[in-house]
């Protein structure tokens, strides 16, 4: 990891910094200052759950058979052989398979919800190349039936994003999707930080060459990339200068309160991109302005630089087999994500796709068997982390969530069979250790929207 | 070596070997016809079609032995639509014959001359067992795509199959707004369609001209107005399937498809009796379109169960040039989702060959059949399994394609710099 050489500074995503004008805040003042749009998620009551006799693959690498998860108070308490139930109600794990929850990192739900119609177009405030300024958690719709289909496909956590029209398309959010959230603060990962999208490549070039502006090309891009964090930089150092006395704030400016939030690490860097050389160019910039990249995401060239990704620390966010759509697609090959696996590198199956995210599953498992017949060893145990832990890194929430280990939050998914295969499907899904999904029992969720339509049960 | 090697390659991409007499022996045989499916099946191959399925088959002389050992082997995928062969890459400002924007032509839109074998795509589809492919234009300016084609993924310059073989019209919320916005006018726009293309050519020569197509688009869509070639009818919902199928009541010589159908489970028995195939994308279960409200993932289950002709591809709309592939997931998905897995393969290989009116040569293990055969190393549904060999026409292709080569080129075993 390289070292960051701003000192952090009080600039946490979000927190209104008008009030800073008066006399200084002590530290009890300012976390009684409750963040705008903070959190207000509120974890389902649970009760004591025991797992008795499944495979479980525990996120973090392993596999272990025949095995016990305990969940209580909605942590996970325990994995291991002949666990005590104490209470808890016991669910027979035998033949199934037991994973951490999925989370994507990449997900567009809510700001591209069904019905996708123009009104609902929500994740592209396309009208000028830098909108760091804009909150995609502002356009996220709590009623998105896809948010209910993907908790039946084992999703509990997912990272949205701002669309990749622009260079700097604002800042995503990590949600957990849950069913009857009235509102966005309702979904939102307790403590998760924001992330800040941005985009390589054919698609700023293309939406704003298009209109005869900046960028058109690849060096359009990146000079808006450098001229944007030069801009912030300046932001950034009149902040630090203020509250160590010397000179008022600048004025509040919410596109460079983002990109300095980045500057200073408190939001991380999503970032679409899809060729290494542009991935590399990127790296660059990162130097030239001293901030860390988290992701590269679709990362369709990844495995050409997979050296670079694990020296810099960067995270792949990758499709299974997407490829030929655009040209800077063209190169995508099955192998990606275990190439990068094998070269040591921080690998994700993300989906991109309110479709996908329901089986981010079986991309993996295409990844895994790609990769084997390519002749790397990779188990089933490292092939999830492709889809919890490395995803919980890239989000920066890997201390509460992404494995089984003992203190996390008690997201569970039983499956039917194996899940790194087609047929396989949840039956089960935990979040914080409440059940919220049960193939058997609740598994039709009607959002808001759906409710009443005339082909739901009991309404025909 | 290394020039010889790239020699080798460029030949293996651009030439495979000359059909050959094959005895496949002792495969878990996928027939899709009446023999169902056979363990411990022999495929006899001698001339490019199948020559023998059964037990114990003895092999003629001079025929090349391939023991499967209790492996899969089935007919090649047909992918009942694609976009290959019609781009290289379809984004980017390439050039992509799938997406036709003209007022002058649509109906008359021929896939098949603008079909090009030698795509990369090709290569990277038929390596994962699928072998032929419908294709057709996914965009026009009008309610008619145009006529499609079907298409072999062997990348010879004989790979077209037929052209002229369905008649592809938007029917549904696309149809609409390319008639003004509006379903109100969709059907009397078709209707008067097939009004000029019947008349065609006497109402184009005696001046009058047609009421809604041009002269080039009537002659087209003649035959299909006659009833001589497949409507693929592009409909999602179940108001729009029940128009289409009372309107086939009223003209029961007219012949059609749907591709799409999300909502068709609800109207799965008139279907049935209706005898309308349905090509269906078991991913679909979004209410993402309003004509999708009721989208659910067992509508292929539910379909078979009631009698339909159902085959799989993508929905209309999501049908691109690069995943046909794909397909063999798609059905995997239909048989999680409570379909019978020879149900789910067939929809997949067989039924779309029937539906395009190939069946009686492709999409079956029997006698004469063609011999596009695919030898798996696992349950060819399942997302893990690949094909071990791909036999189209009887000639064993090369597992090799560009993103073969480029994975060989960047395995980590040979180190990243080299």
């Amino acid at each position: 990891m390289r070292s960051r050489l701003h000192p952090v500074i009080a600039l946490a995503a979000g927190l209104a910094l008008t009030a800073c004008a008066t006399a200084p805040e002590t530290d009890d003042e300012a976390a009684d200052e409750r963040m705008p749009f903070a959190s207000t998620y509120a974890p389902r009551p649970s009760s004591p759950t025991l797992i008795r006799g499944a495979t479980v693959l525990d996120g973090a690498g392993a596999e272990l058979a025949n095995a016990d998860v305990l969940m209580r108070d909605g942590r996970i308490v325990a994995v291991g052989a002949n666990l005590s139930a104490d209470g808890a109600t016991v669910v027979d794990g035998s033949g199934r398979f037991v994973t951490p929850g999925i989370i994507d990192a990449h997900s567009h739900l809510g700001a591209y919800p069904s019905p996708g119609i123009q009104a609902t177009s929500d994740g592209n405030e396309a009208t000028q190349p830098n909108t760091a300024e804009v909150w995609v958690e502002h356009s996220v719709w709590p009623q998105d039936p896809g948010f209910q289909r993907a908790v039946a496909g084992g999703i509990t956590t997912l990272h949205v994003l701002p669309g990749s029209a622009n260079l700097f398309g604002g800042r995503g959010v990590t949600l957990r999707p849950v069913f009857g959230a009235r509102t966005v603060q309702e979904m939102k990962f307790p403590d998760a930080p924001q992330s800040m999208k941005m985009a390589c490549g054919e698609n700023p070039a293309r939406v704003y060459g298009g209109r005869n502006s900046s960028p058109a090309t690849g060096m359009g891009n990146v000079a808006g990339y450098r001229q944007a964090f030069a801009n912030a930089e300046r932001y950034a150092r009149r902040l630090r200068n203020a509250e160590e006395g010397n000179g008022d704030p600048p004025d509040r400016d919410l596109e460079m309160e983002t990109l300095a939030g980045v500057l200073n690490g408190d939001i991380l860097l999503q970032w679409h991109c899809y060729r290494a050389d542009e991935m590399a160019n990127a790296i660059e910039i990162s130097h030239e302005f001293d901030f860390e990249i988290a992701a590269f995401h679709h990362a369709v060239e990844a495995y050409k630089i997979t050296d670079l990704l694990v020296e810099e620390d960067i995270c792949a966010a990758i499709w299974a087999d997407w490829w030929g759509f655009k040209i800077e697609a063209y190169d995508g090959i099955r192998e990606n994500i275990p190439f990068v696996h094998a070269g040591g590198g921080c690998a994700i199956v993300h989906s991109d796709s309110e479709v996908g995210i329901q089986r981010l599953n079986q991309e993996a498992a295409k990844a895994l068997a790609d990769g084997r017949r390519a002749g790397l060893e990779i188990t089933r145990g490292e092939a999830w982390t492709w889809l919890s832990r490395n995803p919980a890194r890239a989000l920066r929430i890997d201390d509460e969530v992404g494995t089984l280990e003992a203190g996390r939050r008690a997201d569970v998914v039983i499956w039917s069979a194996d899940p790194l295969s087609s047929y396989a499907v949840a039956e089960q899904v935990y979040m914080d250790g409440a059940l919220v999904y049960d193939r058997d029992q609740i598994n039709d969720r009607p959002s808001d929207f759906e409710l009443g339509q005339a082909y739901r049960e009991g309404m025909q | 070596m290394r020039v010889l090697s790239a020699l080798l390659i460029a030949a293996a991409l651009a030439a495979p070997a000359a059909a050959e007499t094959v005895l496949i022996r002792d495969g878990r045989v996928v027939t899709n016809g009446a023999a169902g499916t056979i363990e411990g099946g022999d495929v006899l191959i001698v001339d490019g079609r199948v020559s023998a399925v059964g037990a114990d088959i003895a092999a003629p002389r001079g025929a090349r032995i391939v023991e499967a050992n209790g492996r899969y082997v089935t007919p090649g995928a047909f992918a009942a639509m694609s976009e290959i062969g019609l781009s290289e890459i379809s984004g980017s400002g390439a050039p992509n014959d799938a997406d036709l924007d003209s007022d002058d032509i649509s109906a008359a839109a021929d896939a098949s001359r603008a079909f090009n074998p030698q795509v990369t795509a090709v290569a990277v589809t038929r390596m994962e067992g699928v072998t032929h492919a419908a294709i057709a234009p996914s965009s026009t300016d009008t309610i008619f795509g145009g006529r499609g084609a079907l298409v072999s993924m062997s990348g010879e310059p004989d790979s077209l199959l037929r052209g002229n073989a369905f008649m592809v019209v938007e029917l549904g919320e696309t149809g609409a707004n390319r008639v003004g916005g509006s379903r109100a006018a969709l059907w009397p726009a078709f209707e008067a369609a097939l009004r000029d293309a019947r008349e065609y050519p006497n109402r184009y020569r005696s001046g009058q001209g047609g009421a809604v197509l041009s002269e080039l688009d009537a002659a087209a869509l003649q035959p299909f107005a006659r009833g001589q070639g497949l409507f693929l009818v592009h409909i999602e919902s179940a108001a729009d399937i029940r128009r289409l199928i009372r309107f086939k009541r009223d003209n029961p010589a007219l012949r059609f498809a749907i591709h799409g159908g999300a909502e068709a489970w609800q109207v799965a028995d008139d279907l049935a009796r209706a005898q309308i195939p349905v090509i269906v994308d078991p991913l679909s279960n979004l209410p993402d379109r309003f004509e999708r409200l009721s989208a659910r993932l067992d509508n292929a289950a539910l379909l078979d169960r009631a009698g339909v002709t159902v085959a799989i591809a993508p929905a209309p709309g999501t049908v691109d040039a690069h995943q046909a592939r794909l397909v063999l997931q798609l059905a995997g998905n239909a048989v999680a989702n409570g379909m019978e897995w020879d149900a789910a393969f067939a929809a997949v290989s067989r039924t779309p060959a029937e539906i395009f009116g190939v069946g009686t040569t492709l999409g079956r293990l029997e006698r004469n059949y063609q011999a596009d055969i695919v030898i798996w190393d696992g349950d060819p549904l399942q997302v893990t399994s690949a094909p071990d060999a791909v036999f189209i026409e009887g000639v064993e292709q090369p597992l090799v394609s560009r993103q073969t080569l480029l994975r060989d080129r960047y395995h980590p075993s040979r180190g990243q710099r080299q």
